[in-house]
C-alpha cells in the first residue's frame, strides 16, 4: 500500500526549545493513526507543521510524494487535506449549510464569483454532506447558536467537503461529553472507512483512541517514543512510564 | 508648516544642515510626548484615542491662559506649563469616568467614534473660549536667546526642548519601573484580566492611565507654544503625525514613540536639507508629509507590529460574534420600495434645497454603504475610507480640467480613480489587520491628502479645481438629482448582490475565522485586497458624483473629517445590516445639515449627539431595531 503521508526527519525550535526533534512516520490509504502524549510533547506544534501554519526547521512531510512543508494552509487544502481544530473554526455569521457550502465554493474555485447567488450554489452537495454527518435537521440554524459536539460535526462535514485524502483532526473529542465523544468518533471512522480517507488525529482520551485508531504514535519531548497498533502500545513499558510516572522519568529528564 | 528653505544664500551646507536638525529634533519632543501619552492609553485600555490630539490642543490654550493669568516671569510661565498639562490630565479623567467606562466592552470601533465625538466637543468648547483667532505663544523666560553655532544661530528654546523628551523619557521609565502604579500599569498592557484577577482595581488604575496619557498630551501642548500658536486646528493636526509616531514606535511602547518621533524629525530634516531637488515636479520639501507616511508604509510592512512593539496575537474579530447576515424580510422590502417610490416622487414635492440635500444624502449614503462593505462584509476598519472618495472626486475633476471631458465620460474616471488608489494602498494595509490596519488606512489618506494640497500645479492645492459642472441635460437641479438616483441605486443594489455573493460570503468567511477560511482554501489576504479596490471603486462613484454636484473638489474631500464622517454613518446604521449605511447616512447627513443651519456650534452638538448615541446604542440605530423588532434566532 502506497503511503498518502510520509514525514520523515522533522524537527522544530522555539528559541533553544527543541519542541519536536527529528520525527518520522508514515500514513497509508484509509488509515487512522493516532498521535499521543503528554502534555508538551509536541503534538499540536507537529500538527501545525503538518497544516502549514508553522514551517518545519527540517524534514520533509510528502503528502502522495509531493513535499507540502512550509506550503499555506489553503494550498494544502487544495491538494486534499482537510482538518478539523481543537477549538472549533466555523463561520459564525453563517447557517450550517451555508457554512458547509462555502467549503464547496472553494473547493469548485468559485470565490471570485461577484454576481452568483451564494446561498442557492450546490445546496445538494451541502445538504447530502450534513446528513453523512446528522446535522441536516439544523441546516439552516446559524452556526454561532449551535451546541458544541453540533459544531465539532458541521466541521467535520466542512472538512469533506473538497473529498480529502486525508484529515488531519486537532483533539476531534476536545471539550465534549463522553457519550458524544464515543458517537462521533464512530461516525468518523465509518465514514473515512466508507471513503477510504486517510486519518491523523491527536487525543487525549485514550478510550477514544484505544477504540478506534488502527496505529498509534507516542511522542514525548519532541521525540518518537513507540509506535505500534493499540496493543503494543498499551504493553510498552516506556510508554505506561511516561503516562504513569516513574522515578525514571525525572533521572533522566535533563538530556 | 515648514518654511521655504534658505539654503542657497551662501551657508555652509553642513551647518545649515546641523541647524535644521536641531530644529527637526526640538519639534520631535512635543510629538513625542503626545504619542506616548496615546500609547500608554492603547497600552492599558485598547482604546485608540482619537481625542489625544484635542488635549494637546487644550494643553496649548490653557497654558496661554494660566500664564497670561499669573503674568508671565519665570514662575508664570513653568507654573502655566505645568497647570496646563494637570488641567490636560483632569479633562482626560472626566472623560474617561463620563464617557469610556461605559463602553469599555463596546467593540472598538465604537470606543473610536465616541473618541471623535469628544474632539468635536472639544473644538467648540475650545471656540466658544478662545475665539477662532490663532493666539500668538508666549516665549519661554530665561530661554529667550540663542546660541551661535558658525553661522547659524540655535534658539535655547529649541535645546531646551531636545533635552526635554530624554528627559520625560527617563522620568517616565523610573514611573514605570519603581512605582507600584507604573508596574501596575505595566501589567496591565500585558494582560488586563491577569492584573483584575489579582485583585488590583481597575477602575482606577484605567482612570489613572488616562490621567498620565492626558497630561502628557497637554504637556506637549504647553511646551510647543514658544514655537508657535494656540488655534484650533492643533487638534487633527497633529492627530495623524501621532497616529504614524505610536505605530511606527509599536503599539504600547514609549521607547519607541521617542525613536519614532527621532526618525520623523529626520525625515523632516532631510525633506527641508534637499530642498533644492524634485521629484514630479513638486518640490522635496513639500512632500514631507508624503515622505513620512511613506517610511510608515515601508516600516510596518517589514515590521507590521512597529519598531520596538510586539507582534499581535491573531484575533479573529474585534468586538462581539456577528449575528448571521439575513436576507431582508418582506416587510423591509415593500418599506425599501415604499421609500424608493418617494425618492422617484422628490423632484414634484420638494423645493431646490431640498433636493440638493437630498441629493447629498443620496451620494453619501452610497459612500457610506462602500464602507459597509468593508467594514461590515469584509471585516476590515478603515480610517480614510475619504481617499477613495475623494480620487474618485478628482478623478472626475481632473478629465474635465485637463482635457475637457465631458460629464458622462468623466463619471467613469471617478470609479477608476477611486479603485486604482485602493488597490495600491490596499495592498499595503491588507498586510497588516486590527487597529494597525487602520492607521495605515488613515497614513495613505493622509499621503493622498497631501498629494493634493501641495501639487499645486495639477490639483490647484488648497483651492482645488473649479468648474465642474454637469451636462446641460442634467444642469438642473431636478434632472441631476435623478442621476445621482439612478447611479446610486443601481451601485447599492450591485454592493448588496456582491455581499449576496459567493466573494462576499468569502470575504465575510475570512472574517468570522481567518483560520478556518486559510483552512478551507480561501486566501484571505487576496479577498480583502480585492475589497478593498471594489470599495475603492464604489466611493470613487459617490466622489465622482459629488464633484459635479458641488461643481467643484478641495483637499478637504480627502481629509480626516469626512472619513470619520463615513465612519459615524456606518456605526450610526449599525455594522451589521445592510441597510444600516443608508439609515445612517440619512440620519446623519440631515443631522448635520440641521445643526449647522441652527447654530455655530454645531460641532458640539453633533459631538453630544455621537457619543449620547454610541453610549445608548452600542449596536447602531438600524442594529437596535432590527435586534428590537426583527429578533428571531440570532442570538445565543
Amino acid at each position: 500500500m502506497s503511503a498518502v503521508l510520509e514525514v520523515a526527519g522533522l524537527s522544530k525550535s522555539f528559541g533553544g526549545v527543541k519542541a519536536v526533534s527529528d520525527v518520522s512516520f508514515s500514513l497509508a490509504a484509509g488509515e487512522l493513526l493516532a498521535l499521543i502524549g503528554p502534555n508538551g510533547a509536541g503534538k499540536t506544534t507537529c500538527f501545525n507543521m503538518l497544516m502549514g501554519q508553522l514551517r518545519p526547521d527540517t524534514g520533509t512531510i510528502k503528502l502522495a510524494g509531493r513535499d507540502i512543508a512550509g506550503l499555506a494552509p489553503r494550498r494544502i487544502w487544495r491538494l486534499g487535506v482537510g482538518r478539523t481544530f481543537q477549538i472549533t473554526a466555523t463561520f459564525a455569521s453563517m447557517s450550517v449549510r451555508e457554512n458547509v457550502q462555502m467549503a464547496l465554493l472553494s473547493h469548485h474555485r468559485r470565490l471570485l464569483s461577484l454576481f452568483a447567488d451564494a446561498g442557492s450554489q450546490y445546496i445538494d452537495d451541502a445538504m447530502a454532506l450534513l446528513t453523512l454527518v446528522g446535522m441536516e435537521a439544523q441546516a439552516e440554524r446559524p452556526c454561532g447558536v449551535l451546541a458544541y459536539g453540533d459544531l465539532k460535526r458541521v466541521e467535520l462535514a466542512v472538512a469533506l467537503a473538497n473529498n480529502p485524502k486525508l484529515l488531519l483532526m486537532d483533539e476531534p473529542t476536545a471539550g465534549m461529553a463522553p457519550r458524544e465523544r464515543i458517537a462521533l468518533m464512530e461516525l468518523t471512522a465509518r465514514i473515512v472507512k466508507e471513503r477510504g480517507i486517510s486519518v491523523l488525529f491527536t487525543e487525549h482520551d485514550m478510550d477514544v483512541v484505544f477504540a478506534h485508531a488502527d496505529r498509534i504514535f507516542v511522542l514525548n519531548r519532541g521525540r518518537l517514543l513507540a509506535e505500534g497498533t493499540p496493543q503494543q502500545v498499551r504493553d510498552n513499558a516506556l510508554v505506561q512510564e511516561t503516562y504513569l510516572g516513574s522515578g525514571a522519568m525525572f533521572a533522566d529528564g535533563g538530556q | 508648516m515648514t518654511a521655504a528653505p534658505t539654503a542657497d544664500n551662501g551657508t555652509p551646507p553642513l551647518e545649515f544642515f546641523l541647524s535644521q536638525l536641531l530644529t527637526g529634533l526640538a519639534s520631535a519632543s512635543a510629538l513625542f510626548l503626545v504619542a506616548c501619552g496615546l500609547t500608554i492609553i492603547f497600552g492599558v485600555t485598547r482604546i485608540v484615542n482619537f481625542a489625544h490630539g484635542s488635549f494637546y490642543m487644550l494643553g496649548a490654550y490653557i497654558a496661554y491662559s494660566a500664564i497670561t493669568a499669573l503674568g508671565g516671569g519665570f514662575f508664570g510661565f513653568w507654573g502655566g506649563v505645568i497647570l496646563a498639562a494637570l488641567a490636560a490630565g483632569l479633562i482626560g479623567v472626566a472623560m474617561e469616568m463620563t464617557i469610556l467606562r461605559r463602553i469599555y466592552h463596546a467593540p472598538e470601533l465604537f470606543q473610536l467614534l465616541a473618541t471623535f465625538g469628544v474632539v468635536l466637543i472639544v473644538q467648540d468648547v475650545a471656540l466658544y473660549l478662545w475665539g477662532p483667532e490663532d493666539l500668538l505663544g508666549p516665549r519661554a523666560p530665561g530661554l529667550t536667546g540663542a546660541v551661535a553655532m558658525g553661522s547659524q544661530r540655535i534658539p535655547e528654546y529649541d535645546i531646551f526642548l531636545i533635552l526635554f523628551a530624554p528627559l520625560v523619557l527617563g522620568v517616565l521609565w523610573l514611573l514605570f519601573h519603581r512605582t507600584r502604579f507604573g508596574i501596575l500599569v505595566r501589567a496591565a498592557t500585558q494582560d488586563r484580566q491577569m492584573v483584575a484577577a489579582l485583585g488590583v482595581n481597575q477602575k482606577w488604575l484605567l482612570t489613572g492611565v488616562f490621567f498620565l496619557g492626558a497630561a502628557l498630551a497637554g504637556l506637549g501642548g504647553a511646551i510647543q507654544l514658544p514655537k508657535g500658536n494656540a488655534g484650533l486646528t492643533m487638534d487633527l493636526g497633529i492627530i495623524a503625525e501621532v497616529f504614524v509616531v505610536t505605530v511606527v514606535g509599536g503599539m504600547g511602547s514609549i521607547l519607541g514613540a521617542y525613536l519614532a518621533a527621532l526618525l520623523i524629525a529626520l525625515i523632516r530634516v532631510f525633506a527641508v536639507a534637499n530642498a533644492g531637488s524634485s521629484l514630479l515636479g513638486i518640490q522635496l520639501w513639500q512632500v514631507e508629509l508624503v515622505l513620512i507616511f511613506a517610511v510608515m508604509a515601508v516600516v510596518l510592512v517589514v515590521r507590521p507590529w512597529g519598531l520596538l512593539g510586539k507582534r499581535e496575537t491573531l484575533t479573529g474579530h474585534h468586538g462581539a460574534v456577528e449575528p448571521p447576515l439575513l436576507a431582508a424580510p418582506a416587510a423591509l422590502k415593500w418599506f425599501a420600495l415604499a421609500v424608493l417610490a418617494l425618492l422617484v416622487a422628490l423632484p414634484g414635492m420638494a423645493g431646490t434645497y431640498s433636493l440638493v440635500i437630498a441629493t447629498e444624502i443620496l451620494i453619501f449614503a452610497l459612500f457610506a454603504a462602500s464602507l459597509h462593505f468593508l467594514m461590515g462584509v469584509g471585516g476590515v476598519i478603515s480610517f480614510g475610507h475619504a481617499a477613495y472618495f475623494g480620487l474618485g472626486a478628482y478623478g472626475a475633476a481632473l478629465m474635465v480640467k485637463h482635457f475637457a471631458w465631458p460629464m458622462e465620460a468623466a463619471l467613469f474616471a471617478a470609479p477608476l480613480g477611486g479603485a486604482l488608489g485602493a488597490l495600491i494602498f490596499g495592498w499595503f494595509c491588507v498586510r497588516l489587520s486590527g487597529v494597525y490596519l487602520a492607521m495605515l488606512t488613515l497614513a495613505f489618506a493622509q499621503i493622498a491628502w497631501a498629494v493634493a494640497f501641495q501639487w499645486i500645479d495639477v490639483t490647484g492645492g488648497d483651492n482645488g479645481i473649479l468648474g465642474i459642472w454637469p451636462s446641460s441635460w442634467a444642469a438642473t437641479t431636478p434632472a441631476f438629482y435623478g442621476l445621482v438616483l439612478v447611479v446610486v441605486i443601481v451601485m447599492l443594489l450591485a454592493i448588496r448582490r456582491i455581499a449576496f455573493s459567493p466573494f462576499g460570503y468569502a470575504l465575510r468567511a475570512g472574517r468570522d475565522s481567518p483560520l478556518r477560511a486559510d483552512a478551507i482554501g480561501i486566501d484571505v489576504r487576496r479577498m480583502r485586497w480585492f475589497a478593498f479596490t471594489l470599495a475603492g471603486l464604489f466611493a470613487g462613484v459617490a466622489g465622482g458624483l459629488f464633484a459635479f454636484l458641488k461643481g467643484s473638489v478641495s483637499p478637504d474631500l480627502m481629509g480626516i473629517p469626512l472619513s470619520v464622517d463615513a465612519l459615524v454613518m456606518v456605526l450610526l446604521g449599525g455594522v451589521q445590516t445592510l441597510a444600516g449605511p443608508l439609515v445612517g447616512a440619512v440620519t446623519f447627513t440631515a443631522l448635520k445639515t440641521e445643526l449647522v443651519s441652527l447654530t455655530n456650534y454645531w460641532r458640539l452638538l453633533l459631538g453630544l449627539v455621537i457619543v449620547g448615541l454610541v453610549i445608548a446604542f452600542p449596536q447602531g440605530i438600524a442594529g437596535f431595531v432590527r435586534d428590537r423588532f426583527m429578533a428571531k434566532e440570532t442570538r445565543a
